[in-house]
Parts: C-alpha cells; structure tokens; sequence
C-alpha cells in the first residue's frame, strides 16, 4: 500500500492539507496502539504496524515538497532510502556565480574572514536564499500542477523535471550550508539541510 | 483489565496518581502522612534501605549512601557526566559503557535506585486501592533518548512494574490541561524541572493532542541552579571566613539544601536569609532576587535557543502559539517567567501545580490506555533523529526527529566480501554529521546469512520506533526469505540478563521494615542533635552560665549513652531533654548572631591565628 492507497487518495500532487490532517486524526483513532492495549498480541502488532505506515504516509504527504520527493521515489520504483538521494545539479544559469562562491569558500576555509569577506559570503547566501524559494515555489506551483495535470502517458517529462528542480533545490540548500559553516553561524541545535 | 497507575519519576520528587471513576479526573495519592511528593532520595543503610522523605534527611550526614537526583545518570555514558561529578557526594564508576555508584562495598546502577523509587510509589498506590498494583505508565523528559528510556523502562521492570507505556512529561501535562482548560489551538509546552528541560509544540484539535515538535536538555534544570549559588557561596565563604569547603561532602549537602531553600524562598520574595552552622563557625547570608538573577541568566536564557528551533521545527512563529504551559517546579522562577514570556509574547499558564500535573497527565494516560477514555488521542514524536553509520563516519538518516511514532523505516544491505554470513551495523541517535558527534545507541549483527558473491544477499532491516520512543529492529534476508538473526549490543545499557537478575536481587534492596525505619530516623534526629548543641558549645558556651552549660554537658552524655542501644523511645526521650536544655543557648546564640557578634569575633579569631 502506498502512502496515497493510505489515505485512499488517487495518485496527485494536489492535496488538501486541511482534509488530509481531519482524515489524518481519523484514521490514527483507528490504529494507534494506545486503543488496542488490550487487544490480543496479533492485534497489537497489526494496529503497530498501521499506526506506523500512517504516521509515515502523513508525513510524506503533508509538505508538498516532501510530497514530490516521495512521488519521485514512488515513480521510479524505489520505497526504501537507499538510492533516494538525488544527485545535487547546479542551476545552470548559476554556473559561474557557483564558481566564485566556491572560491570564496575556500578562502574563508583557509585564511579566516574579514568584514568585507563576510559581507561578500552573506550577500551571496541572500541571493541563493532566494534562488532556493523560488525553486521550490516552481516545484510545488507549476510543476506539481503540470504533472497533475498530464495524461498519465505523458507524465515522464513532468516527472524529469521536478527530478531535476529536487537536484537544484539540493545543490542549493548545500552550499547554503556551507556558507552557514563558514560564517560559524552554526549553532548548536542548528540542523544543517544537507541532513533532511 | 487490571488498573494501570501514572507515576512520574522525576529528578527531585515523584508521584503516583489515578483517575478517579466516579468524577473522571486525575488524583494524585498522598502516603500515609498526606504528603503527595516523594523526594527521589534513596539511603543504603545498615539496617535496610530508605527512600523518599527519611532518605532526605540522610542527605547531610550520610552523603556518601544517600542517592539523588539519580534521574540524571539514566542511561548515561560515565563520559557524559563526568564532569558533574566533583558536586555529587556519592562514588559513581564506570562499568562496561554505563555508570554505577558504589555504596560502601557494593555496586548499584542508576535503574535500580530508580526502582527503589518505583516500588516505594507501588506500594503507595497498592495500600491506597487495597489491591496489587502491577501496570503503570511512566513519564520520562520528551528529549530522553533511546537509552535514557530503556533505563527507565529497565527500572520499572525492576521494581516489578509492567511498564505499559512511557510517556513524554510535557505531553502527559497537556493531555492534564486538556481535560478541562484548553482551548483548542497550538500551544507550548515549557517544562523545567529539577535535572531536564523540555520544550513541546503542540496542536489540540478534536480531542487529537498532536506534538508537531519537541526540543529541550536532559542536564539542565533546577539542579544547575543550585549549583550556581553554592559556587557563589563558596567563594563567599571563603572570603569571609577563610576557609574552602568544596571537599567536605558534609557541608557541600548543607549548602546545596541551603541554596535550594533561598532559591524557592526567592521566588516568593525579593531578599532570602540563610544562616548554616558550620564546624567552627556559622555562615549568615542575605541574598537578593537581582543576585540570583545574575547567577542563573544564564542557564535561564539557554533554554530560548531550543524553543527556537523547535518553533522552527514545527514551521511556526512564536505569533502561532495560542497557549503557553508551565510545567515542573522551576517554572517558579520570576526571571525565566519573565523570558518566557518575553519570547512568546504572551503570559503562560500555570494554573495546575507544576508539581503534580505531570503525574496528573501519566493518570489520563493510564487511563486511555485502560480503555476508560476514548476521546482523547495523543500523538508524540521522536525527539532525536534516528540514522546509522556509512562509510567514512557519516549518518545516513533514516527516521528524522519529530517524526510522529509509531514510526518505522526500512534499509536495504548487503555483504562487501565474498562468502561474508555476518553484517555490523551501528545505530546512533542525533542531529550531527558524523556518527562519532552523534549517541550511539546500539551495534547490531546480522548474522545467518548464507554465503553468497559480495553484493548478493538482500538484508531487508526494518527499525521501528514503538509509541514508546523505543527501537526495535527486525531483519530479513530477501532472496531466501528467512528471518536473518539480529543481536543487539546496547552501547549505554542493561542486557537482557542483567536486568533479570536484577530483577532477581530486588529484594535485597527492600525497603527496611518500619520499625528499623522508625530507629534509623531516631537515631539520625539523635546525632544531628548532638552534632549542633556540640558545635552550639564550642561556639556559644561561655555566652550561658557555667550552670547552664554543665546541665547541657550532661544532657548531651545522657543521649550518648542511649543512642547505640535499640531502644526508640529512650533515644527519643533524651533527645527532646537534651533540646529543652539547650533552648536557651540557641535563643542567645541567634540574637549573638544577629548583632554579628560571633561574626566579627570568629574575623578577630581568623587574624589571630595567622
């Protein structure tokens, strides 16, 4: 069963989060173990195993970017982590900025920073910021809408690129990170993106 | 179905409660004297174990057998907390990955004094209902990890409790809040008690009580407080009095008492006095507010950063909080109900006692998980990111924290050497790159994997974390459909075996009868006495008549001869003589004190001598 079949949705990007959380609450009054306690073990077990596979399509499903992630996932044939990486891509149009960031990067690793280096490292780090929000807003806008959208024959070339936004949109929140680190603004408690 | 009690199992004090069937509310269960609380303070003594409120009485003149504040060494690594053992009076060892505390020639580990705790709340409960008590839910911090909990899962065990759920203290009190006060909305939970902070975002919505996020410290809490003040206290010491009392165990108990009592005095009031007789001389100090303040800031506002990131977690601005909850009993503080509010922008409640409201919501627990209250749901998650070890040290996350649980994940894995039967995998917990910054949790082996070409065998490995916030593992290999053995190595736990045997041993740690009590308390009420009309002597005596202090001398040698023989009422008998004989001298000593008198004069005494 896939995280859609869960929630007897059909298989779209398009979902609304108010429905989903109210069949969410519905459905873990169903199976959450705490109303099975009493229940044989075999029960028990089997309302573990739903409550779990709930939690788990819930989670997918909620964000849509986490949703095109799992629909990506899902497309390719592949439910387990492994290989769920996407292989980060710089933005093309970015090559070159990308280039010099990269320089700076290792400058700072290097010799330490100045106010002028670190002023350089914040303003690019604004830019990619907002390179980031607007990846995702395609992703979740135009690309989730366009999938939907296609008939299911003609869904492969929807499918590449929102594989190839995830790509950019990862290349991006790393090097956002890295200029996190190098502006030691990682604090403790910080979880870096390259992690989620 | 048999009854399940809630019990919170805190750092400072614990509680046992129920819900009542007739009314539907939660109860907390007093003792026999009334009293709700039960000190988490456990005495190994001769004549048998003591806990709660005769063990805490044991804290200044038997600091090295007396144990508190346990909580805080559960499941941990002697690593962790090394550095926190210069201010413990008793003896904590390492011993294979875990700490124990020794006591005089044996050894004990952090769960079993917990159960000693347990079993004291067990048998509360078993006299309150008339009936043996065999389920409880018990509460942990929300940012306990997977040892942390196993530990207190061990302890229940041990004290011959079936745990049947282990519940996060700031969500059992929301669920206490929820049964009558919440609104429905997204509240914060803040939860600072005597050794752990949390901090818990939750969504309260048709009866759902959903964790949309939690953060917190397992080593900061009131406690630290304390700490604080009896440093600044040393030095204070020190400089008035010459002398350095970090390594009398004795003293270092007096003034931690002493601090905790001005710190919980300061709460109500702007200035606290706190006068303790030492060994030659007596310390008088008058502490303001604003001086606490400087001393605990800091600890205070290290508690904003993961209300940050929790917020940040749950995708929310402080603007989105409807409600914020105080639990626990350092949310008394004045300064960090300031900064609490500062951050939320909004006054907190705290209108159940945050002693009790954590015991109060581990009752409602219970009680749904008895099958009495269907209405309400709570749905927590995981506190910690869940992932293993991949080449070159790096964590490959596979449950990500605040993940809501139940919650499982599956990883595929394979051998990398031809004919290899056996796969190790390390589990590790936490939120950094490298697995050795992370928790290591467990080692696993796969072992029974039949000999194959590297790269061939499929080792499906399933992790689940149980509503519990506990591991479990099971493996399969694909090709073959067998279930592949998995043996767990816990890296900061019990073994199976050894918690059975401790299981075993329990009943060497029972709780002395309560005659022997009745005497240990006799006795020890006798030598704090003698101890103080001694020093009272040596300090004040020629303030009285040579009378006087000869009818006291006398008194004195009276209790001393009775104290050793077993007889309670005589002990008792002597002991309230001699108090009555020395009335007098404690009334003219105070007043002594006050002038400063014996201030000025032990300075004169201190500059002589040198």
């Amino acid at each position: 069963m896939d995280h859609f079949e869960v929630f007897g949705l059909p298989r779209r990007l398009a979902i609304d989060t108010a429905e989903l959380q109210r069949k969410f609450y519905e459905l873990s009054r169903r199976h959450h173990p705490d109303f099975h306690q009493t229940a044989p073990p075999e029960e028990q077990a089997r309302a573990l195993e739903a409550s779990a596979r709930l939690n788990a399509a819930y989670r997918a499903l909620r964000d849509p970017i986490l949703r095109v992630e799992y629909l990506v996932r899902l497309e390719e044939g592949r439910d387990t982590k492994e290989g769920a990486t996407v292989k980060p891509k710089a933005p093309p149009e970015l090559l070159e900025e990308m280039f010099e960031i990269q320089e700076a990067l290792a400058e700072a690793k290097a010799g330490g920073l100045d106010g002028a280096g670190r002023a350089v490292l914040v303003a690019q780090r604004d830019r990619l910021t907002a390179r980031l929000r607007d990846e995702e807003a395609r992703l979740v806008g135009p690309l989730s809408q366009h999938w939907d959208a296609s008939p299911p024959a003609a869904r492969q070339r929807g499918l590449a690129a929102m594989k190839e936004s995830l790509a950019i949109r990862a290349y991006l929140r790393t090097v956002i990170d890295d200029l996190t680190d190098a502006l030691g603004e990682n604090q403790e408690g910080y979880v870096t993106n390259r992690r989620h | 179905m048999s009854r399940i009690v809630g019990i919170d199992l805190g750092t400072t004090n614990s509680l046992v409660g129920y819900v009542d069937e007739t009314t539907g509310l939660p109860r907390v269960i007093p003792d026999a004297e009334g009293r709700v609380l039960l000190p988490s303070v456990v005495s190994f003594t001769r004549e048998g174990v003591l806990v709660g409120e005769a063990a805490k009485r044991l804290l200044v003149r038997r600091p090295a057998t007396t144990i508190y504040s346990v909580k805080r060494l559960m499941g941990r690594g002697y690593e962790d907390i090394k550095e926190e053992l210069c201010y413990l009076p008793f003896k904590v060892v390492p011993c294979d990955g875990i700490v124990k505390i020794q006591v005089e020639d044996r050894e004990v580990t952090p769960p079993q004094v917990s159960a000693i705790v347990l079993k004291s709340l067990k048998e509360r409960a078993e006299q309150h209902f008339g009936e043996p008590i065999e389920k409880a839910v018990i509460t942990v911090p929300a940012y306990f990890n997977d040892s942390q909990r196993q530990a207190t899962k061990d302890a229940g065990r041990i004290a011959g409790l079936d745990v049947v759920r282990i519940v996060n203290e700031p969500t059992a009190a929301s669920l206490a809040y929820g049964l009558h006060r919440l609104k429905e909305g997204v509240i914060a939970v803040y939860d600072l008690g005597g050794g752990t902070f949390d901090i818990s975002i939750l969504r309260v919505k048709d009866g759902v009580f959903e964790v949309l996020a939690t953060n917190g410290n397992t080593h900061l809490g009131g406690d630290d407080f304390d700490r604080a003040i009896v440093v600044w206290l040393l030095d204070d010491i020190r400089s008035k009095h010459g002398v350095y009392l970090g390594r009398d165990s004795e003293a270092m108990q007096e003034l931690r008492l002493a601090a905790e009592a001005a710190k919980i005095r300061l709460s109500v009031d702007e200035r606290a006095a706190l006068t303790i007789p030492f060994d030659g001389f007596t310390y008088h100090r008058e502490i303001a507010r604003t001086e606490l303040e400087e001393l605990i800031g800091k600890l205070v506002d290290s508690t904003l950063g993961p209300c940050r990131v929790a917020l940040a977690d749950a995708s929310l601005g402080s603007s989105d909080i409807d409600e914020v909850v105080l639990v626990g009993g350092s949310t008394r503080v004045p300064l960090l109900r300031r900064r609490v509010r500062e951050l939320f922008g909004k006054t907190p409640h705290s209108q159940l006692n945050p002693d009790e409201v954590v015991a109060l919501g581990a009752a409602v627990q219970a009680h749904i998980l008895a099958g009495g209250i269907t209405s309400m749901l709570l749905l927590d998650v995981t506190p910690l990111s869940l992932g293993i070890e991949t080449l070159g040290g790096i964590v490959s996350v596979l449950i990500p924290r605040n993940t809501t649980i139940p919650t499982s994940a599956r990883e595929m894995f394979t051998t990398s050497v031809d004919g290899q039967t056996i796969v190790d995998l390390h589990v590790v917990q936490g939120e950094r790159e490298l697995a050795k910054d992370c928790r290591s949790l467990a080692r696993f082996e796969l072992s029974g994997i039949d000999p194959m070409p590297a790269g061939m065998p499929k080792i499906e490995v399933t992790f689940l974390i149980d509503a519990n916030g506990i591991l479990q593992a099971q493996a399969k290999e694909l090709r073959t459909g067998k279930a592949a053995a998995i043996e767990v190595r816990p890296t900061y736990g019990l073994t199976e075996a050894e918690v059975e045997r401790m299981v075993e041993e329990s009943f060497a740690y029972a709780e002395a009868d309560v005659e022997a009590r009745l005497l240990i308390e006799t006795r020890n009420e006798a030598d704090t006495v003698i101890t103080h009309v001694e020093r009272a002597l040596r300090q004040g005596g020629e303030l009285v008549s040579g009378d006087e202090r000869e009818s006291i001398r006398a008194a004195l040698e009276e209790l001393r001869r009775v104290r050793a023989a077993d007889d309670r009422e005589q002990i008792r008998e002597k002991t309230t003589a001699l108090n009555r004989a020395t009335e007098h001298l404690a009334e003219v000593m105070m007043d002594a004190a006050l002038k400063g008198a014996l201030g000025s004069k032990r300075a004169a005494e201190i500059m002589e001598s040198k």
